[in-house]
Order: C-alpha cells, then sequence, then structure tokens
C-alpha cells in the first residue's frame, strides 16, 4: 500500500472534503459547494460520493458498497474494488456489519444503526434545477425559503397524471427548513430517511456535498388532498416473499414473463438463508 | 388618507446616462396612473426602480403595507420586498413570456402564487385556477394545456390572471397591450378596465400608447429624457396639454 495515499486522495483535499461535510451537517438541507476532484472514473458514476466516503474512511472500517440495492452489479462492484485496492479496508455485503456503506438510488432495507454512515451518490442536488434554471435564482430561493415552486411540480404531476407520479428524487423538507433532493432513490425509501446513522450526499460533477444528522426529521412534500404515499409494487418478492420490500421488476422472456424481486440483494439472501421462499425460488431450488 | 404609494425624488442613472431623474408622485388606493412618453425616456426604468427590480440611486418609495403601514420598499429587507412582490403587488410584463412559466400548465400558472403563499389543497388551488381562467375569458377546459398553445392575447390574459389571484392592491403593467392587434387589445383593455374597477385595484400603467391610458388611468404623467415633464388628470393633459412635448405627442397620435 504505497501507490496510493490512504484512500486515494490526499490528505489536503479529504481535510477540504471533511470541512465541507461539518458544515453540511451543521446546516441539514443546505448545499456546501466543495472543490471536486477528477476521480479515475466518469462523472455519473458515483465521483461525488466516492470522494465523501474517501474522506470519511478510516482504515478499521468495513465498507459496502451497493447499486439499486444489489452489490453484485458494475458500479457497485468497481467502487468496492477501488476502496479494496486504495484504502485496504475490509469490505462486506452485510448491511448490519458495514461502518460505511455507499449507496446509489436505494436505502438499505435493514434498519441503520448508531455509528453507521451511508453516502449517496447523486446526480443532481439542485431540486428545483428543472423548474428554475439560474443556479443564483435557485441559492436565493433557498436562503429565503421560497419554495412553492416546488408545488408547482407537484400540481403538475396531478393535473397530467391525475396523482403524484414522481417516483423517485422525491423532495423532500427538512426541519421544516431546506427542500432537499435525496437522490434518485424511491420515494418508497423517503419514510426511512429518518434513521440513526449519519446520512451523507455527494454530488461530484455538480461539486455540492449535504447531509443529514441522525434522526434529522425528513417530511416529504405533499398536499393535503393527495398525501405523499411510499408506494410500491403489491406483490411479494418471488424469491423470498417479502412484502415490506422495495422489489425491482425482472423481465424473464420476450412473452409478457415478469417478476418482482427484492432491489436490496442482501435483505432477500438473508431472508432465504432464514427458510423465507417466494412462489418463484422452490423451482429454483429443485 | 394615506397614499398606498408615495414617491419622492426617485432617480436612477446608468453611469453618465439618465434613466429617470427626482420623480415624485402620490398614488391614492383604487387610482391607476399613466406614464407615457417616447422610447428611452424612462417609463421602464421608473417602473422597474418602483417594482424593486432595480436599485434606484437616490429617492424614496413609500408603499402602504397591510400589517405595518408606509414602509420605506427601498430600504427594506429583500424577503420582505419579495414576499410584497408576490402577495399585495403585481406585474405585468410587456411579453407574456417573461411572466409566465411556458413549461407549465395554465392552471399550475395561476396556482404557482397561491402555492408561493402556502395554499397545500389542489382541489382548492385548481377551483382557484379554474375560476381565474373564467374571469379573464379563458375557456377552463383549457386549464392543463401550457401556454405555449395560447394565441398572443391569451397568453397576456393568463398572465394578468396570474397576478391577480392572490388579490394584490397594486398593480405594475409595462404595455399591456403591447404587440397585440387591435381588437384583441380592445378586448384586454376592456377586461382589465373591469378588473380595476371590480377589485378597487391601484395600478401603474406604462404604455406609449394614448388610447390605452385615456382608457384606463385617472392620472397620467408625461416622460421625457428621464424627467416627468408634465403631469395631471388625464383628460386635462390629453385635452390641454400644456409642455411642448405633451403637445407634439397628442397630436402625432393617428386618427382612422
Amino acid at each position: 500500500m504505497t501507490d496510493y495515499n490512504f484512500a486515494y486522495l490526499d490528505e489536503q483535499t479529504k481535510r477540504m472534503i471533511r470541512r465541507a461535510i461539518l458544515k453540511a451537517l451543521a446546516v441539514p438541507g443546505y448545499q456546501v459547494p466543495f472543490a471536486s476532484r477528477e476521480m479515475p472514473m466518469p462523472y455519473g458514476w458515483g465521483t461525488g460520493g466516492v470522494q465523501v466516503s474517501a474522506a470519511v474512511l478510516t482504515p478499521e472500517d468495513r465498507m459496502k458498497v451497493i447499486d439499486q440495492g444489489a452489490d453484485d452489479t458494475t458500479n457497485a462492484v468497481s467502487i468496492r474494488q477501488f476502496f479494496e485496492k486504495t484504502a485496504g479496508v475490509a469490505t462486506t455485503t452485510q448491511t448490519a456489519e458495514a461502518s460505511v456503506i455507499q449507496t446509489r438510488h436505494r436505502i438499505p432495507e435493514t434498519p441503520l444503526t448508531e455509528g453507521q454512515i451511508l453516502v449517496y451518490q447523486v446526480p443532481i442536488p439542485e431540486p428545483l434545477r428543472f423548474l428554475e434554471p439560474r443556479e443564483t435564482e435557485t441559492r436565493k430561493m433557498h436562503a429565503l425559503e421560497e419554495y412553492g415552486l416546488m408545488h408547482v411540480r407537484l400540481y403538475e404531476d396531478i393535473a397530467r397524471h391525475g396523482h403524484i407520479a414522481t417516483s423517485y428524487a422525491y423532495p423532500v423538507r427538512i426541519e421544516g427548513r431546506y427542500v432537499m433532493d435525496p437522490s434518485p432513490i424511491p420515494k418508497f425509501d423517503n419514510p426511512k430517511m429518518e434513521m440513526a446513522a449519519i446520512q451523507l450526499f455527494g454530488a461530484g460533477r455538480e461539486q455540492r456535498i449535504y447531509a443529514l444528522p441522525p434522526h434529522t426529521k425528513v417530511v416529504s412534500l405533499d398536499f393535503d388532498d393527495h398525501p405523499f404515499e411510499a408506494s410500491k409494487p403489491d406483490v411479494p418478492c418471488a424469491l423470498c416473499g417479502a412484502v415490506d420490500a422495495y422489489l425491482d421488476e425482472v423481465i424473464t422472456d420476450d412473452a409478457g414473463g415478469r417478476m418482482f424481486v427484492c432491489s436490496d440483494t442482501d435483505h432477500c439472501e438473508r431472508r432465504r438463508a432464514a427458510g423465507h421462499r417466494g412462489p418463484v425460488a422452490e423451482e429454483d431450488a429443485a | 388618507m394615506t397614499p398606498l404609494l408615495s414617491v419622492s425624488g426617485l432617480s436612477k442613472h446608468y453611469g453618465a446616462q439618465i434613466g429617470c431623474a427626482d420623480v415624485s408622485f402620490d398614488l391614492f388606493p383604487g387610482e391607476v396612473m399613466g406614464i407615457v412618453g417616447e422610447s428611452g425616456s424612462g417609463k421602464s426604468t421608473l417602473l422597474s426602480c418602483l417594482a424593486g427590480h432595480l436599485v434606484p440611486d437616490s429617492g424614496a418609495v413609500i408603499y402602504d403595507t397591510r400589517a405595518e403601514g408606509p414602509r420605506d420598499v427601498i430600504t427594506m429587507s429583500e424577503p420582505e420586498r419579495r414576499m410584497l412582490g408576490r402577495t399585495d403587488w403585481a406585474f405585468v410584463h410587456q411579453n407574456p413570456r417573461d411572466g409566465l412559466r411556458m413549461a407549465v400548465s395554465a392552471g399550475g400558472n395561476v396556482g404557482e402564487r397561491l402555492m408561493a403563499t402556502g395554499a397545500r389543497h389542489y382541489g382548492d388551488i385548481r377551483a382557484a385556477a379554474e375560476d381565474w381562467l373564467g374571469r379573464v375569458e379563458i375557456d377552463p377546459r383549457r386549464i392543463d394545456d401550457r401556454p405555449a398553445t395560447f394565441s398572443g392575447g391569451m397568453q397576456q390574459r393568463l398572465q394578468i390572471a396570474r397576478n391577480l389571484v392572490t388579490g394584490p392592491r397594486l398593480v405594475f403593467m409595462d404595455e399591456p397591450t403591447g404587440g397585440l392587434d387591435v381588437s384583441v387589445q380592445a378586448r384586454l383593455l376592456d377586461l382589465l378596465r373591469g378588473l380595476v374597477r371590480q377589485m378597487g385595484l391601484s395600478a401603474v400603467i406604462v404604455t406609449h400608447d394614448l388610447a390605452v391610458v385615456r382608457l384606463l388611468a385617472d392620472r397620467l404623467m408625461v416622460m421625457k429624457g428621464g424627467f416627468v415633464v408634465e403631469a395631471g388628470l388625464t383628460d386635462q393633459v390629453l385635452d390641454d396639454p400644456q409642455h411642448g412635448y405633451t403637445q407634439l405627442l397628442v397630436s402625432s397620435v393617428l386618427q382612422v
């Protein structure tokens, strides 16, 4: 381990990022600008999350990386290997064992506990971006708490689809103050954001870090007559039979065949190890 | 009676160029003030200074707020000024594209100010939007259409609906009929006159169309080169112009 400084980034860079993280934790939901570095992977692959993870990792940490809930997809595997190589930290796929979890698009089903850190990869940190293209204006809107526009977006959803059709990156209000983009997690995960672990959000291309300290109040925006609903497919997991986990739709043939399976692979595997079976799993076992 | 808006010694320079200089007037509740003048005479600069879009070099703009009585808008904090801008004030742009969100449906456009002031009931917002579309003579069935599919006159009426939905007391209008053909202009003016009388609005209307001020304005200010050269009751100024420039302006109107 002499080729790289611990966790790839040099110490001054990590220090700069840690300062941004501390500021972000002090002002939950506020987007703190930071000097994002070039990383050995393209923008959109989690450069923000990787920098935040690198800044918080210690040699004693055990790391887990998930992509859409899965431990074995390209993004997850490459980032896990990146930290195995550059930091030499232990890695795991088990949510409960990990001290730092870097995630893209999901919150693990297993409730996180105190002492754990959840790092999100964020493509577009500004929730108002597609409504107001000017950065100067969105900053002013955040500063002055002018968030009426966010509801205009939800209004348009209802007017067009009859219900709030936004199903991911669902805007949330933090402690009654900042409106925040929770990164493209499904809105099913929104209620889980009030958790005991520290949540850090890193956007590499957009050069922003924001954060939620443990047990921060997170409210999903809605209308009185169209309340927020944490929706998911209304079927059990085909492999483990879980009814309370977020499911992915998997196309199984070209004749309309499909099945719904847990998007959190660790959760699904542990349930199957404990003897739970869904409708499809038994055939597989035979 | 306390004036709703009291302007004194308002000046704005663009470097050595005069935007507007030493403008003073009082606007009383329910009164409509017209500002006319040639292009570059400082009408729009004055309006922007009044509405808080530009910071004047000197002078005071005292507005009689609902909660706290007369306050100077220029020294007021920005959040307060922006709050005024989306509740008690309205600003109608010459080009409706400046005042509307073109990617948002007509209903969303009208509802935006309601949502910005805390309305969180979809049914109520939609009902208010439908009501207002009807009041500005837009078919409520087009509530989910985007403004881009509307004609110029309809866009302008939509902009007016969007601005008046929060029941403002003071409306700033910058050439509200500019760029519309005469028959559409006539309908829009008729509508505006109705709304102003019905809601008891006060308004400051900037225009270079004397017919517009004749129809809408109670009082008139004539500007030239950044200065107010003549002011008075509309009919008085138009029928018996005193200043040379006003005489020129009145005699320049084409007769059909």
